[in-house]
């Protein structure tokens, strides 16, 4: 039963991802490894979609992954199931919200939780450069160490890592840095 | 009925506007929850906004489900988050399903190659920027590393690796507290 499988990662999902925004991606990943509803590389495609259309990213997530598991109702069961548990959470906590945020507890939990959280979505990170700047069938193929890289996605992610970070262009929306890379993509035919 | 509607398509508007989810957010919830309908005070949505981040989920749904609750209970705590929720889920299986019908079009497979490897810069850069708030001495330094390691070479699943963070934490901050 897919719809009931769903709702019970996306219920660990809402329930273990701190910190918002990219928090849910390396959960979506251990989904993927365990339940193989989806690629890796599908994945990354929908980090993309969910990072250049409006809403949460989480969310966008949730309801792409459900649709891509298993149509309409799939990405209706993720989406709900996501948000459940902070829904749930936060109606608890709303009632000892002072007594809450200044618990010794808590703070401590989330000293250690804030960088684990950054460990986990670098992990995650590690996943996609693996798929999209590495070419680790063609190495295993010819054992040539320098096939390993892929050379034009290395340039191009040199190109973006800097046009990110420099000052006038860096404040533009990933959305103008998603379609650039889709450009070049389609002008180089990469992964071809 | 008629203050719950207005939530939701409030806070329909906020998630149907609003780019990059989270941080983006919260002008617009300013704008919107503050001075349009005084449904909180500034500092009350500073309080959400901040406890939104230490409450697991999306945080955007978390100050959803506080604005509304703290406003009307929970039916206001659902209309909320139903609306915070409801442009992506429209939005998102509009493209899905639209785009499962382009999947196997050359150009749209070299197009979305292009674009995994700007996906991977753009994890890179959001890595850069937590590191930059949550990696505050050793101990945190040590954390985010094993967890990294941990996840690459032993695969994992987050799930253990959360519960586990948050006891280390814990058990680091008490022996830290008694040694002084």
């Amino acid at each position: 039963m897919i719809y009931l499988q769903l709702f019970w990662e996306f219920f660990k999902t809402g329930l273990f991802a701190v910190g918002g925004g990219m928090a849910t991606v390396p959960f979506l990943y251990d989904i993927s490894a365990r339940r193989g509803w989806f690629t890796e590389a599908q994945l990354a495609d929908m980090i993309a979609v969910a990072d250049s259309t409006p809403g949460p990213i989480g969310v966008n997530m949730a309801t792409y992954v459900g649709y891509t598991s298993a149509g309409f109702f799939g990405s209706l069961i993720a989406t709900l199931a996501l948000v459940l548990p902070s829904v749930i959470v936060v109606l608890i906590v709303a009632k000892i919200l002072q007594a809450f945020k200044e618990n010794f507890y808590v703070k401590s939990a989330f000293f250690a939780l804030r960088p684990a959280s950054t460990g986990l979505i670098a992990a995650a990170g590690c996943t996609v450069a693996a798929i999209s700047v590495l070419n680790i069938p063609l190495f295993r193929e010819t054992g040539a160490i320098l096939d390993i890289l892929n050379i034009p996605a290395l340039i191009l992610a040199a190109v973006l890592l800097v046009l990110t970070n420099i000052k006038p262009v860096k404040k533009l929306h990933p959305v103008f840095f998603i379609v650039f890379s889709a450009v070049v993509g389609i002008v180089f035919k990469f992964g071809a | 009925m008629k203050e719950l509607i207005r939530m939701f398509l409030t806070f329909a508007r906020i998630g149907g506007l609003t780019f990059g989810g989270g941080y983006a957010m919260l002008p617009m919830l300013q704008r919107e929850v503050v001075e349009k309908h005084k449904w909180a005070t500034e500092e009350e949505l500073m309080d959400y906004y901040a406890i939104g981040q230490c409450t697991p989920g999306v945080i955007a749904v978390n100050t959803a489900t506080f604005v509304g609750r703290s406003k009307r209970g929970i039916p206001g705590a659902i209309f909320a988050t139903a609306g915070v929720i409801f442009p992506s889920f429209v939005i998102i299986s509009i493209i899905a399903a639209v785009l499962a019908n382009f999947a196997d079009i050359p150009a749209v497979q070299y197009a979305f190659a292009g674009i995994r490897v700007c996906v991977c810069v753009l994890i890179f850069n959001a890595v850069v920027k937590l590191f930059k708030k949550s990696v505050v001495d050793a101990v945190s330094g040590i954390i985010f590393l094993g967890v990294l390691l941990v996840s690459v070479i032993f695969d994992v699943t987050p799930i253990i690796i959360v519960p586990i963070a948050a006891v280390v934490g814990i058990a680091v901050q008490v022996w830290r507290c008694k040694k002084k």
